[in-house]
């Protein structure tokens, strides 16, 4: 099993994605420069946080248009293949299409970096499974725009679809409909977060309780091997 | 040719800059005021034949990267 850690110009989460791969979950990971266009030998890809190409027009805006990005809509197609964007990740995927919906301006403007409660409403995703139901988490989120936002027909088939993964437990930090912090595709191949469980996957940390999405996926890529 | 570009917020998509300017107008005594909103406004030179070839060009541009239609909503101005 392989994975990804795609490196956009302002990426900057990149490398704790990286070492949590590498040194925490223990499996092989590479970086990959936006202009690469081959990605047939991995097995997940991740997105990670930062200000790809300095936000410029919108979060995700430009990004979209990576070389990169081609190669990643050809590889999602593949549901035995895994996506993850986290926070600019995020942005990025729905940017491209990739997952519904958009992510606008935190409803109180602020920049928000803080550790945040949320809640695991579908635990039958390759990136959940080793969660429960239910379970709520300590995961930081650090952002300004994580306001999700899409249209009514949307959020229906999002909820009919299971679509919804994580939501913020209790106090919803940025106005997002129904609370979402983190959607998949329909394929549930592909999902999007805002908030960072890279940065809660070692105790040193203050929270580990990002590390059972990481070993989710390396579960589900495991018994497809 | 010039091009005039304005992006806004879609009708019922919150607009928390223009909330906030709005809020410290008031603050600042302007009771009489309401409904700010905050644009984005892009200006670009285009090189065409004619300007509804320019204008047809614009739109794509605005559909494809200068806004994005689940949020924003757009209208353009070309000067000739």
């Amino acid at each position: 099993m392989k994975f990804g850690v795609i490196v956009f110009p302002g990426s900057n989460c990149d490398h704790d994605c990286y070492d949590v791969i590498k040194k925490v979950v223990k499996q092989p990971v590479s970086y990959l420069w936006h202009t690469t266009t081959k990605l047939d030998t991995f097995d997940c890809i991740i997105l990670p946080g930062g200000f790809s190409y300095g936000d410029y027009l919108r979060c995700g805006a430009i990004a979209r248009f990576a070389k990169v990005m081609d190669a990643l809509k050809k590889f999602a197609e593949d549901k035995n293949k895994l996506v993850i964007g986290i926070c600019n990740g995020f942005q990025i995927l729905c940017e491209a299409g990739l997952l519904p919906g958009a992510l606008q301006r935190n409803k109180n403007m602020h920049f928000i970096c803080k550790h945040v409660n949320l809640k695991v409403e579908n635990n039958h995703t390759s990136f959940s499974k080793k969660y429960k139901k239910g379970q709520v988490l300590r995961i930081p989120i650090a952002h300004g725009e994580g306001n999700y936002t899409c249209d009514k027909k949307t959020l229906a088939e999002l909820k009919k679809n299971k679509q919804i993964v994580f939501t913020y437990y209790k106090n919803n930090p940025n106005g997002s409909m129904a609370n979402i912090a983190g959607i998949c595709n329909k394929q549930r191949n592909v999902l999007g977060m805002m908030p960072h469980p890279e940065r809660a996957s070692e105790a040193i940390l203050g929270s580990e309780d990002g590390l059972l999405l990481f070993k989710s996926i390396e579960s589900a890529l495991n018994i497809r091997h | 040719m010039k091009v005039k570009i304005y992006v806004t917020h879609k009708k019922g998509i919150l607009d928390p800059q223009g909330k906030t300017v709005e809020t410290a107008l008031l603050s600042l005594g302007y009771k009489n005021i309401s409904g700010v909103k905050i644009e984005k406004y892009i200006e670009l030179e285009i090189d065409g034949k004619s300007k509804e070839e320019a204008e047809k060009q614009v739109k794509k541009m605005c559909d494809e990267l200068l806004s994005n239609p689940i949020i924003e909503q757009y209208r353009f101005e070309v000067e000739q």
